[in-house]
């Protein structure tokens, strides 16, 4: 389980940078949307992966870690979740008012001239 | 006169803890009371909005008179520990005051008093919902100084850059939503860094409790001890891409000078925010008492400060236009504050606390005097008709004609007297910010400087870094000097005016306070510095700040009555 999450979190970080670094502004947007799923998986997994353990204080259980999912990641997670989300609308919209302003998607607003 | 002290003192000693939460909660109930009126209502929010920066401001004022008084809380030097959800301190939520955060939370409210008194005059008329995202941006940022926790560190960080993000856009424009298109994309990578770092660290330690943190670094195994230094090194370059080090900080000046004047002001404090950030983590991470832990990244710290000091220094020689100057100056002041950091010697830091002071108030009244400047000058344009038309000679790349920059919607006239003596009072202040911004006698800025300078030469032996530092210092303040007269010299001097400038009361009343509260560290450097010197011990050992939150009390839950009695 830990080499799968561990690969799943490197694919999605290494394709967000990639993306993170191209030059239209749909991409970018894009490698920030994936760098968020990697970095909320990676907060998730701080917690300990742990399959078939109990998620919340249940009676006749001692309530340390081992016998429960540690929930304060969880915790987290949600919120890093809902503001990343919250970021990402918002960097939609400007997005969309440079492709108005500019009538172009490149994120410098303006088009390189080709060298190649 | 100690009697009002007298009763002052007790008026605090009762609200408190309650006085360290306001600076947080008053800013964020105006903007939510502001969010409800809509835009026909925009002499009621300019009031609202500086009333609460006059609230905020006296908050915080009355929170540094708690610090440092001798008979509140646990006299000179006490730390207010405020519990918001009456947890215990690892595990609820802590809001701090002590003498750092309470001085930046101090900074912040006058910087904030002062732009808002600002933008009522025009430019909150330049798009809409400009006060709320105001109060927004004063909320997450106080909140970010005071927050004891590292994930509440995280969510006022996103708080402040979210209100950031509108301000910035404020006034729209193609050169602003480009500005902004890569301030947004650069924060949102450098937010993703800040969450895998404090990630690391709950996996490692097991809390998220800033003086609970140091603690337990303490006590770690020498094989967790690598983890640990791995996220703070992600964490920091988080905070240095906030704090505009070099090699991230691209964005910084075009970011800067495409935001409206007021917004430019506030966002000399979101700098000083990524300083704060690393003073305070490093100090408490990383404090004497955590073995091989102590002082880690201590020379990278060094390094970066230099390198940004560097290239501030050589960048604002290399420009032209008044808003790429000011942009520099934070690029400087932010480079000088980081090496002084990362120097590691209370002497340094005190000097480098009291310097921080005085930058971010200059460099937030030049951001409102360049605006009205330029607006005298060129008539509302960012750039001379006669350099337009390519008549002056040696103009740099950045002061080709920007159309797009003057954006507000309705040229309207300006309401407000104005004031007489215009250019006198526009030449003067620019003289005083070049002073201050250079560091020259006998303003508040050289002050800063030399006591930065003497707290490294009385230290121990002078390593090569401080050195360099030493030079860095003094060149970047020759090259601001340089840069800033030939800018004056343009701009007061070449060329006979034949119209006056029109400054509104509004305008010139924060762009005085701002200079007057320079003049005033000036004078009365000596509590203030007492002040910075307290504030680097307190730095230097992190235990009274350890035991301060960690005992904090919570507040006995209410018992019925019947209980009680029950009770022996």
């Amino acid at each position: 389980m830990e080499i799968v999450l561990a690969i799943a979190i490197g694919v999605l970080t290494g394709s967000g940078v990639y993306l993170l670094l191209r030059p239209r502004t749909f991409q970018v947007i894009m490698g920030l949307t994936l760098i968020s799923y990697a970095v909320n998986l990676f907060i998730f997994s701080m917690g300990r992966l742990k399959v078939d353990s109990e998620p919340v204080l249940v009676e006749g259980f001692k309530a340390t870690l081992a016998n429960t999912a540690d929930p304060m990641p969880q915790a987290l997670v949600l919120t890093a979740i809902v503001i990343g989300f919250a970021m990402t609308a918002l960097f939609l919209v400007v997005m969309l008012a440079s492709r108005g302003l500019s009538g172009t998607d490149h994120v410098d607003g303006e088009e390189r001239e080709a060298v190649e | 006169m100690n009697d009002v002290f007298h009763l002052l003192d007790r008026f605090l000693e009762f609200s408190m803890p309650h006085l360290v939460a306001v600076p947080i909660l008053v800013p964020m109930l105006t903007a939510a009371l502001m969010l409800l009126m809509n835009e026909n209502h925009r002499r009621t929010k300019s009031f609202l909005s500086v009333v609460s920066g006059l609230v905020g401001l006296l908050a915080a004022l009355a929170l540094l008179r708690w610090v440092n008084a001798a008979d509140t809380g646990g006299g000179p030097g006490s730390i207010g520990v405020y519990l918001p959800g009456n947890w215990r301190a690892p595990f609820g939520i802590t809001l701090v005051a002590d003498r750092l955060s309470t001085m930046m939370v101090a900074l912040t409210g006058v910087v904030a008093f002062a732009a808002s008194i600002y933008s009522t005059s025009r430019w909150d008329r330049a798009g809409v919902h400009f006060h709320p995202l105001l109060q927004l941006q004063l909320m997450g940022l106080n909140g970010a100084f005071l927050t004891g926790d590292l994930f509440n560190l995280f969510v006022f960080f996103e708080v402040m850059l979210a209100a950031s993000y509108g301000l910035l856009l404020h006034g729209s424009g193609r050169l602003r939503v480009r500005a902004g298109l890569h301030y947004i994309a650069i924060n949102l990578a450098a937010s993703s860094l800040f969450l895998i770092g404090a990630a690391i660290l709950y996996g490692v330690t097991g809390t998220l409790n800033m003086a609970d943190l140091g603690a337990r670094i303490a006590e770690l195994a020498p094989g967790d001890r690598g983890l640990v230094h791995a996220a703070a090194a992600i964490l920091a370059t988080a905070f240095f891409a906030k704090a505009g080090a070099w090699p991230l900080n691209f964005w910084l000046v075009p970011a800067y000078s495409a935001a409206v004047s007021p917004v430019g002001a506030v966002f000399a404090l979101l700098t000083k925010l990524g300083v704060y950030t690393v003073l305070r983590l490093w100090t408490v991470l990383f404090a004497p008492d955590t073995g091989a832990s102590a002082a880690f990244g201590q020379a990278a710290l060094v390094g970066v400060g230099l390198a940004t000091l560097f290239v501030g220094a050589i960048g604002i020689v290399g420009t032209q236009r008044l808003s790429n100057l000011a942009g520099f100056s934070v690029l400087v002041s932010a480079g000088t504050l980081l090496a002084a950091v990362g120097l590691g010697d209370p002497a340094v830091w005190a000097g480098a606390l009291y310097y921080m002071l005085s930058s971010t108030l200059a460099v937030a009244a030049f951001f409102l005097l360049i605006d009205m400047i330029e607006r005298w000058r060129n008539a509302g344009m960012s750039v001379a008709p006669h350099e337009a038309a390519g008549n002056a000679p040696f103009l740099a790349e950045d002061l080709r004609a920007l159309d797009d920059v003057n954006l507000d919607d309705d040229a309207q006239a300006l309401y407000g007297r104005a004031i007489p003596a215009g250019v006198a009072f526009l030449g003067l202040s620019f003289m005083l910010c070049t002073l201050l911004l250079a560091g020259l006698p006998p303003l508040s800025g050289f002050v800063g400087k030399f006591a930065m300078l003497s707290g490294l030469l009385d230290g121990r032996a002078v390593a090569s870094a401080g050195w360099t530092f030493l030079g860095l210092l003094i060149v970047s303040g020759f090259l601001s000097l340089i840069a800033l007269s030939r800018t004056g010299i343009r701009h007061f001097w070449t060329q006979p005016h034949a119209t006056m400038p029109s400054l509104p009361a509004l305008e010139v009343l924060p762009v005085a306070a701002l200079l007057a509260a320079c003049v005033a560290l000036t004078v009365w450097a000596e509590p203030v510095m007492q002040h910075a010197q307290a504030t680097a011990g307190g730095l230097r050992t992190p235990t009274a700040y350890r035991e301060a939150v960690l005992g904090a009390k919570q507040k006995p839950n209410p018992v019925p009555a019947k209980k009680e009695e029950a009770k022996p």
